[in-house]
């Protein structure tokens, strides 16, 4: 991907309006959503923007018809996205599903109550064998290129693609220019209906079943699920990665979206003091970029893997199939959503993180973070025994 | 002894050449079906109801631009036969589906397909809220009240009294509550521009229920608003009842509650209710005037 002459005409501009303006750009025409908090905004972006370039935002009336909507305009060949947060989407996961069967290129923007819906993106909480290319964007400026690379991957792959943000990149501030990216042609969505085949003996189907019309070839409902399924691993080659300090690393953090660029600027800090710390960043969450994290713990000087997250820890299933237990993996993140449930908890501080990157380094108990221990579980005496 | 039946003259005239040669059943069929096989059990309405759409889209010439939007149900085999663009829903899903659709191809004709559990059950909202949108579609609804795919199970339509494999002794109102009008729901939206209940139970009613696809489709395309047609549908299987008994089952079952007739015409609202009142002031006078001599003294 190249980017047009670049412009110095930065403004600034918040994050959700940014990610809109950056898919109109990419030549969205289509949108639906529901309110939900932090996404709302991406949303008002779109009602305001796309009737003034010829496109549609419709406010659905539930994030079931949301998406409904999105997978009616895609069929006729627009480009078209939906999103939520990840409470929203997880109304959507039948027709992610299915959309997915139907080979539909369905752009999502998520934009998370923190990190915990990192399953819900990269594993699915919709039925059968699907993946959606899952792109994190550490700031707004990547943001807009990965939003423009979701539009573009989706029609490449026919295949939905997500972006995964959180309440820091929709409403953070950048001083920032949308610019139009170039990517490699397409080939015509031919496939796409509008009545024009009608009566010809030749009309379309888009549907995710394995039926087809009467006299084109059907795959049934088991060769569809065996053609998705030969088009995953191959869709794996868009893996996207970022990672630093590698060389001479002993102890190797990896994170992603937001709280990546935390990390970032947390690992420059200790290295300036000494400390040996090297960075894995997925930029594709799916794919994931298990080659890096397995070449990060094949280093010669790499004693542990930490994989900082705003959950309970859930990518670290993934840094653990990286590492292949060449060397200890931990999870070093927590939930930090602060009290609202929305926005940026006490985990996400420089001070903090450097604080739990040390402890892992050094080999230390993490530390507390003041006032959270008092949420943590107790163990019931009916519970302490394992039931047999 | 008198009778008004005409009298019985020979099955074919051999007498001469056949003015037309023979056709084929295969050419019976509607221009936009691309067979005649389908995968309804005997005496299922639904064929019926799919002819009548498809060859009012054919006599409206808006072929080129017909664009159809299935749900999930026996129907749903249809989308592979309609020789129609056609966009595959979920179950319950079709209306938002079609909504984007029509929104991206504002000149298409765009119908969705649905049955009662597809749409009164699982998507109500969904149709519900595209028709208070006024979104320039029509939905079709067969209504059989029954689920017929899965084999015989009761719907949001299912009419009080009726037996399905989960209310084994009839629908109880106390205990499975009450069948969805679905037709008077979307009358009373101001989104609505055509709203109507037809059936397939005999010759007479198929008639009339070809001219309510037609002026639904001709309100969408005239941009009237959203448009709407029921359709009651036989399901003998579904019904647990002989094949030959289908269409006088439905008459007597769910004819007597999802009653036919024109609901909204040209903003004008007529309840269920009313058309029930209109049937029977009609049938009161047929009864005096037959109670007089006949209908034409």
């Amino acid at each position: 991907m190249t980017t047009t002459a670049p412009s110095r005409d930065r403004v600034l501009m918040e994050g959700s309006e940014a990610l809109a303006r950056a898919a109109i750009v990419a030549g969205c025409r289509f949108f639906a959503g529901y309110p939900m908090t932090p996404f709302t905004e991406v949303l008002e972006h779109f009602a305001r923007l796309l009737p003034d370039e010829g496109g549609v935002c419709i406010n659905a009336e539930s994030e079931l018809e949301a998406v409904g909507m999105a997978w009616g305009a895609l069929a006729t060949g627009a480009r078209a996205a939906t999103g939520s947060t990840g409470q929203g989407l997880s109304l959507m996961q039948e027709s992610f599903s299915e959309i997915t069967l139907a080979e539909l290129p369905l752009v999502v923007f998520n934009m998370a109550r923190g990190q915990q819906d990192y399953y819900q993106a990269t594993r699915g909480g919709g039925h059968g064998d699907y993946r959606h290319i899952v792109l994190a964007p550490q700031d707004v400026t990547e943001g807009v290129e990965h939003v423009q690379l979701a539009f573009h991957l989706a029609d490449k792959w026919r295949n939905p693609a997500l972006v995964y943000g959180d309440y820091l990149l929709a409403h953070t501030q950048e001083a920032l220019s949308i610019e139009k990216l170039e990517f490699p042609d397409l080939p015509a969505k031919d496939w796409a209906v509008d009545g024009s085949l009608s009566g010809t003996g030749g009309s379309r189907a888009v549907t995710p079943l394995g039926v087809s019309k009467v006299g084109q070839r059907a795959l049934g409902q088991e060769g569809k699920a065996q053609y998705i399924a030969t088009k995953l691993p191959l869709m794996e080659r868009e893996v996207r990665v970022e990672t630093g300090f590698l060389d001479d690393a002993e102890t190797v953090i990896v994170a992603f979206g937001a709280p990546a660029k935390f990390v970032k600027y947390a690992i420059a800090q200790l290295r300036e003091a000494g400390h040996k710390f090297g960075y894995v960043r997925p930029i594709t969450l799916w794919p994931f970029p298990y080659e890096a994290v397995a070449e990060a713990a094949s280093g010669s000087k790499v004693r542990r893997i930490g994989s900082f997250e705003l959950s309970a820890g859930q990518m670290v299933d993934d840094v653990r199939i990286g590492a292949a237990g060449k060397v200890p993996v931990e999870f070093i993140g927590g939930v930090s959503t602060d009290h609202s449930g929305f926005g940026v908890g006490r985990i996400l501080d420089v001070e903090v993180i450097a604080a739990r990157l040390l402890a892992l380094h050094e080999e230390r108990e993490m530390p507390v973070i003041p006032g959270y221990e008092v949420n943590s579980y107790q163990l019931q005496p009916h519970q302490a025994e394992a039931t047999r | 002894m008198t009778t008004t039946n005409p009298p019985v003259g020979p099955v074919l005239d051999t007498s001469a050449a056949p003015s037309v040669g023979a056709r084929m059943v295969e050419a019976q069929k509607p221009d936009l079906l691309l067979t005649q096989d389908h995968h309804m059990c005997p005496g299922c309405g639904e064929p019926i109801a799919v002819r009548q759409f498809l060859e009012t889209i054919t006599q409206l010439d808006a072929v080129e631009r017909a664009i159809g939007v299935a749900g999930i149900g026996c129907y749903t085999s249809f989308s592979g036969s309609m020789d129609v663009d056609l966009v595959q829903a979920l179950h319950g899903r079709a209306p938002s589906v079609a909504t984007g659709v029509k929104r991206m191809l504002p000149d298409a004709l765009v119908f969705t397909l649905q049955g009662d559990g597809d749409m009164v059950n699982e998507g109500l909202q969904e149709v519900i809220h595209t028709a208070a949108r006024g979104e320039r579609l029509t939905c079709i609804l067969l209504n059989n009240g029954v689920f017929g795919e899965t084999g015989g199970h009761m719907t949001a339509t299912s009419v009080i009294g009726q037996r399905t494999k989960n209310s084994l002794d009839g629908r109880d109102a106390e205990y499975h509550g009450y069948p969805v009008l679905i037709g008077d729901l979307i009358a009373q939206l101001q989104g609505a521009a055509y709203v109507a209940r037809g059936s397939v139970h005999n010759a007479g009613a198929v008639a009339r229920t070809q001219k309510m696809f037609k002026r639904a489709f001709e309100s969408q395309l005239a941009g009237a608003g959203f448009s709407f047609v029921e359709v009651l549908t036989m399901c003998p299987t579904g019904w647990f009842i002989p094949t030959p008994e289908g269409p006088g089952y439905m008459q007597e079952t769910l004819g007597e509650v999802h009653i036919m007739g024109e609901l909204k015409v040209d903003g004008k609202v007529r309840t269920t209710d009313e058309l029930h009142a209109e049937n029977v002031a009609k049938q009161r006078e047929v009864d005096e005037a037959l109670a007089k001599g006949g209908l034409h003294t």
